[in-house]
């Protein structure tokens, strides 16, 4: 017991003379935070942040820096929590960062963003889901290098209106967290949008025997499409009896029936379907760049949401370098207005703070496989 | 709402009311002669979904036509189903025949398990496409839209079956004997009935039927898995026990009652509600009729 108080004594002074060290060092550098869930339980999803963080930086330092200063990370972990992610922002901002990349999780996100904005200072997460983050307008300096939660419903329901020019649509879902959750997300969006009528809004029964009754209602109710929330295996039941019927009804779904078991269980009836998925971008040359420099070093393949703390280290010092300046509003407005070529392709930043070009895709059944609709 | 639709939906709930009497004859039949209910029946009519899969996936090499592939698929579905039933209650039920009834019970739950993991183990758990054997009756063309060529096929066997069954029963000396043993086991036995034989029929026939349920409904969605005999199954169960368990009209009776109330119960107000108004339908019928619309209340002797 006494030995691990004084490992713990000894680790404690050692760290502080490490942030000495780091406060000690020169004011020519810029100084980014890396924050996020380090250790504990989420730690797989917070240190491949860091690891990206700092391949980014090598980069950038071996080229000179950014408007001639070296940059320098500062690492702090939130463990997660809100509550400690309070006590980290806190840090950072002592520290003097003119940007954050994190946190990883939605709620530390969101009880650091507070402290952040009040000394207005850039936070760009790269796996905060939560769409009020950006949505409610209340965190200006907040961007983040994925797409919400209900970007699948937003592109879903975008899609079927303006891409199809749709305007009667069955929403239906399989009463499932993930299925219904989007559902009630594309119900919502298209209530307000008030272009297109929901005519039909539905729950089906996971497992049923059949479900001729709801491909009736379906069918009774003249919608043009189908925006189904769920899994394979029902929108294939659906759509096999749907086209039996003779029904061509629209089928737009998601990442659980973006699968290729649908394909396979749905054969020919499957053709024309169309499901949103993650955009695929591991063929980008940058990509490929980044997952190797992380083999190289780590002697592993990336872990959890590598890629968009890549790209959202890159969209920072994308946009010190063309601001000219660490400047808050100089920054915000490149942010804005500069595209740049990050590991998620093309991307910029709409007002809100998401990520334009980051997310999902429409893809399409065609000749028994899925294509990307462009 | 329009008449078309009323009529889509009642045929709808026809049809489901099939696939549910089918199993449910074997639910209420079991129940009538050893008063046990067989929980592991909704598996057998998924081994009869399988076994088709599997004969008509082997067969399908041969170039014979799909309607062919179909019946092969069918006969030896129904004989492994058959067979399997036959076994079980070999097995797992007769040495528990004078065991309380709660054991045999248990046991019967234990072979549903068992009869899913089987084949999950053994087969896969994904789901796997069923494939389109039965080729579009040409002179449906023009109703497709209402009625297509599976649910016809549905609703024309169940009908046959149902005929053979009342025929079975009513007619012959082995429906005689089913009829004798459902009433009294020891009397029956005493006029020279050999009750094990009766009940080894009745777990044969009961299996055959499910395996015919399972067949078409598999052909009608076009898809399985080792887990669609449970859901099928609880709700011929319930079907079962709303027409009054142990009788054989009854378990039609409930099955038609059931997939019509799901079918406009969905069609008229609600998916999200279809398994409620099931179950609620199932509690009121219960509440006026305890032993179920044509169940006979059955008198203590004192």
């Amino acid at each position: 017991m006494k030995k691990i108080v004084i490992f713990f004594l000894v680790a404690a002074v050692l760290l502080s003379f490490a942030s000495l060290t780091s406060c000690s060092k020169d004011a020519g550098t810029i100084k980014i935070g890396v924050a996020g869930a380090h250790s504990g339980d989420l730690a797989s999803y917070g240190i491949p942040s860091i690891k990206a963080a700092e391949l980014v930086v090598e980069d950038w330092n071996a080229k000179g820096g950014v408007l001639g200063k070296q940059i320098e990370l500062v690492i702090e972990d939130d463990v997660c929590k809100p509550e400690v992610a309070t006590n980290t922002a806190a840090k950072l901002v002592g520290e003097e960062v003119v940007a954050v990349i994190g946190h990883i999780c939605s709620g530390a996100t969101k009880a650091a963003l507070g402290i952040y904005k009040d000394s207005n200072i850039i936070t760009m997460s790269p796996s905060a889901t939560n769409p009020p983050l950006t949505q409610s307008g209340d965190y200006p300096n907040f961007y983040r290098t994925i797409a919400p939660d209900d970007a699948q419903a937003r592109l879903e329901v975008d899609f079927a209106t303006q891409t199809l020019g749709i305007r009667k649509i069955a929403v239906l879902h399989d009463k499932g967290d993930y299925g219904k959750g989007l559902a009630e997300f594309a119900k919502a969006m298209i209530e307000s949008d008030g272009v297109a009528d929901i005519v039909l809004y539905e729950g089906i029964t996971v497992g049923a025997v059949d479900y001729s009754a709801v491909i009736n209602k379906i069918k009774n109710s003249g919608a043009e499409a189908i925006i189904f929330g769920g899994y394979h295996p029902e929108a294939s039941k659906l759509i096999g009896q749907m086209k039996k019927k003779g029904m061509d009804t629209i089928f737009i779904s998601d990442d659980g029936v973006k699968d290729d078991t649908f394909i396979k269980v749905a054969g020919e009836y499957a053709e024309g379907v169309y499901a949103t998925g993650p955009t695929d971008t591991s063929t980008e040359p940058m990509t490929i760049a980044a997952n190797k420099a992380h083999q190289d070093k780590y002697g592993e393949d990336p872990g959890a949401f590598f890629l968009n703390a890549y790209a959202a280290t890159q969209a920072v010092l994308n946009a010190i370098e063309k601001a000219g300046s660490t400047d808050y509003d100089k920054m915000t407005k490149a942010l804005q207005s500069e595209y740049v070529d990050t590991t998620l392709g093309r991307i910029s930043f709409d007002k809100k703070g998401d990520a334009i070009g980051v997310g999902f895709s429409v893809f399409q059944v065609q000749n028994g496989a899925y294509v990307e609709i462009k | 709402m329009n008449s078309t639709y009323f009529i889509e939906l009642f045929l709808g709930g026809l049809t489901r009311g099939s696939i549910y009497a089918l199993i449910a004859l074997g639910y209420t039949m079991v129940y009538g002669i050893i008063q046990l209910i067989n929980f592991a029946h909704g598996e057998i009519y998924m081994i009869g979904a399988f076994t088709a899969l599997i004969v008509s996936g082997a067969l399908a090499f041969t170039g014979l036509a799909p309607i062919v592939i179909f019946l092969i698929a069918a006969v030896v579905a129904i004989v492994y189903s058959a067979s399997y039933g036959v076994t079980m209650e070999k097995i797992a039920y007769k040495p528990l025949r004078t065991a309380p009834r709660l054991s045999a019970l248990i046991s019967a739950i234990g072979m549903s398990m068992f009869l899913q993991n089987y084949v999950l183990l053994a087969q896969t758990s994904d789901f796997q496409p069923f494939p389109e054997l039965i080729p579009d009756l040409a002179f449906l063309k023009p109703i497709e839209n209402i009625m297509n060529t599976t649910q016809f096929i549905i609703l024309v066997t169940t009908a046959i079956v149902m005929v053979l069954f009342t025929l079975l029963i009513r007619y012959t000396k082995i429906g005689k004997a089913m009829r004798a043993t459902a009433q009294d086991k020891i009397m029956a036995q005493l006029v020279g009935i050999n009750v094990n034989k009766v009940i080894m029929f009745t777990f044969l026939i009961g299996s055959s039927t499910a395996a015919i349920g399972g067949i078409l409904i598999s052909s009608h969605v076009g898809q399985i898995n080792f887990y669609i005999g449970f859901i099928a199954g609880i709700k011929a169960f319930v079907a079962a026990v709303l027409g009054g368990i142990g009788s054989i009209p009854g378990a039609v009776l409930g099955s038609f009652v059931l997939g019509l109330t799901e079918s406009f119960g969905t069609g008229y107000i609600s998916s999200d509600y279809e398994d409620v108004f099931a179950f609620a339908f199932l509690i009121i019928i219960l509440i006026f009729r305890p032993s179920g619309l044509l169940g006979k209340s059955t008198k203590k002797k004192v």
